[in-house]
């Protein structure tokens, strides 16, 4: 009798220190988010942009003091680029994202000019002018569609599923272009007009970093985010002027 | 009931001829070298159609009021049958009305589409698509850049698909939005389409014609007055189509040059 009380006292000892060992893995030091931010430049010489003419669209021509410029380059000071998509391609892709991102037609131009989306998350497109457009994503691995959009018309309410960096265009309006960019990841940023980045809340962990501009084509980077760390990555791509 | 008809008949032909007369609804005033001419024709065809148009109104009316009541049993010559000889004749007769227009209009009309543009003449291009125009200059070195359809971008400006990066006459070349002309200059447009069928239609210069995708049109023209017109599409050509528009800007020499100056520093 006194072997099998032992093995049962065994048993049961043994079962509790796993289980504390377990617990005390979970409790160990927290794991704070860590983040990375960094500047897009460039190095060259960007192409010049182009004022463009809304004379034929008097409602868009009057919105604007000075001709807005084409924006296929977005350059900020100290040759630093706006409208860079930076995003996570391997390492943690974050959790689905349920927020809204909204995309504008405001006289006559896209705003922003890039928007950022992960799959799946829901995309609003807003017109606040007084001129029908027809918008027309011209989507390669995603649907293509294009719709119109009167004056005061409802926003158009839809979802990519597939990955995809799909450039915008006007079907009425030639000079209107823009980008959604569609990632498959929560994590991802989009450089403001003085070039800066910043993606926040990144576990710790290794990341393969990658960085879109829609004339300069991609880069990417490897970085480690530590715990409540912040990270600094900058990319620099070639301007060239054509 | 003939009575009636043929007074309503009577006043149908008084107001309609009255529209015309008093240049109610009318062409804006002219601003080309042959618009005086286009002007002239266009009248002498109102006149002529005009005078016919009142003189057969009027003895319809007349007929009608004598004749639509007068049940006098009298048989009624039919075509085909016994009224042919005047069936025949009334379409010999508007025929050779038709035709004589046709051969007074021609030499006018030939002017503007048929004789070739002055060989001084200001050369432009011109890309239709939907639904907007540009225009093309080709900039200081007096040089137009060769067209790659395959590297037309809008999102950068390339509406005419120039490539700059290989092609140096294509650095300098000016597109607008605007068609700027100098006055008492003769200009001679070069018609591309990017996509499907358009037209140029400015009333004041009073000349309209296509844009046919893959064809190149020549259509030329001098302005002689100062002017800011609208360039309008009378070819439906889809959604936008109501809102396809450009200004056409007749300017003194001076403020050309100024302002081919200011688009080429932009």
């Amino acid at each position: 009798m006194q072997k099998p009380g032992f093995f049962v006292l065994a048993v049961v000892f043994l079962v509790s220190s796993g289980a504390s060992t377990r617990a005390s893995r979970f409790t160990a030091p927290m794991v704070a988010p860590g983040s990375v931010e960094g500047i897009i430049t460039y190095t060259g010489t960007p192409p010049k942009m182009k004022p463009i003419d809304m004379a034929k669209e008097p409602s868009c021509a009057k919105q604007h003091a000075t001709p807005v410029m084409t924006e296929s380059v977005g350059v900020g000071p100290g040759n630093t680029l706006e409208d860079v998509v930076v995003y996570v391609s391997a390492g943690d892709m974050g959790g689905a994202a349920t927020q809204p991102v909204t995309y504008e037609q405001k006289g006559c131009q896209y705003i922003p000019h890039v928007a950022a989306m992960e799959v799946n998350q829901p995309l609003e497109i807003y017109t606040r002018d007084q001129t029908s457009h027809n918008i027309h994503p011209m989507a390669k691995v995603n649907a293509e569609w294009n719709r119109s959009q009167p004056p005061g018309a409802p926003p158009i309410k839809v979802t990519y599923e597939k990955p995809e960096f799909i450039p915008v265009k006007c079907n009425v309006h030639p000079w209107m272009h823009g980008y959604f960019a569609v990632l498959s990841t929560s994590h991802y940023s989009v450089s403001d007009d003085n070039g800066k980045f910043s993606l926040k809340g990144l576990p710790p962990g290794k990341y393969t970093l990658t960085a879109w501009q829609e004339k300069f084509g991609t880069q990417t980077q490897d970085v480690t985010v530590s715990s409540g760390g912040t990270a600094k990555v900058n990319f620099t791509f070639k301007a060239t002027p054509y | 009931m003939g009575k009636v008809f043929a007074i309503v008949v009577t006043i149908i032909t008084i107001v309609a001829t009255a529209i015309f007369v008093s240049h109610v609804w009318w062409l804006p005033p002219d601003v080309s070298l042959l618009g005086a001419g286009i002007d002239r024709q266009i009248s002498e065809t109102m006149v002529t159609s005009g005078i016919l148009f009142v003189v057969a109104q009027l003895t319809l009316a007349l007929f009608v009021w004598r004749f639509a009541d007068n049940n006098d049993q009298r048989k009624i010559k039919i075509f085909p049958g016994g009224a042919t000889p005047m069936v025949v004749g009334a379409i010999l007769i508007v025929g050779a009305e038709i035709l004589a227009l046709t051969l007074v209009g021609t030499k006018i009309w030939a002017s503007i589409y048929v004789a070739p543009a002055d060989p001084h003449s200001l050369k432009i291009d011109v890309q239709a698509e939907q639904f907007a125009y540009y225009f093309r200059y080709p900039g200081p070195d007096g040089k137009f850049g060769a067209l790659h359809p395959e590297l037309i971008d809008e999102s950068s400006g390339n509406f005419f698909g120039l490539d700059p990066a290989h092609d140096t006459a294509a650095r300098d070349d000016i597109v607008a939005a605007t068609l700027a002309v100098p006055v008492n200059t003769p200009i001679l447009l070069e018609l591309h389409s990017k996509d499907v069928n358009h037209a140029f239609y400015v009333p004041e210069l009073r000349i309209q014609q296509d844009f046919v995708p893959g064809l190149v049109i020549p259509l030329h023209f001098t302005a002689i007055r100062l002017t800011k017109s609208e360039i309008v599409c009378t070819q439906l050509c889809g959604l936008g189509h109501y809102n396809m528009r450009a200004y056409l800007e007749v300017m003194s020499a001076e403020d050309f040059k100024k302002w081919l100056n200011d688009q080429s520093a932009q």
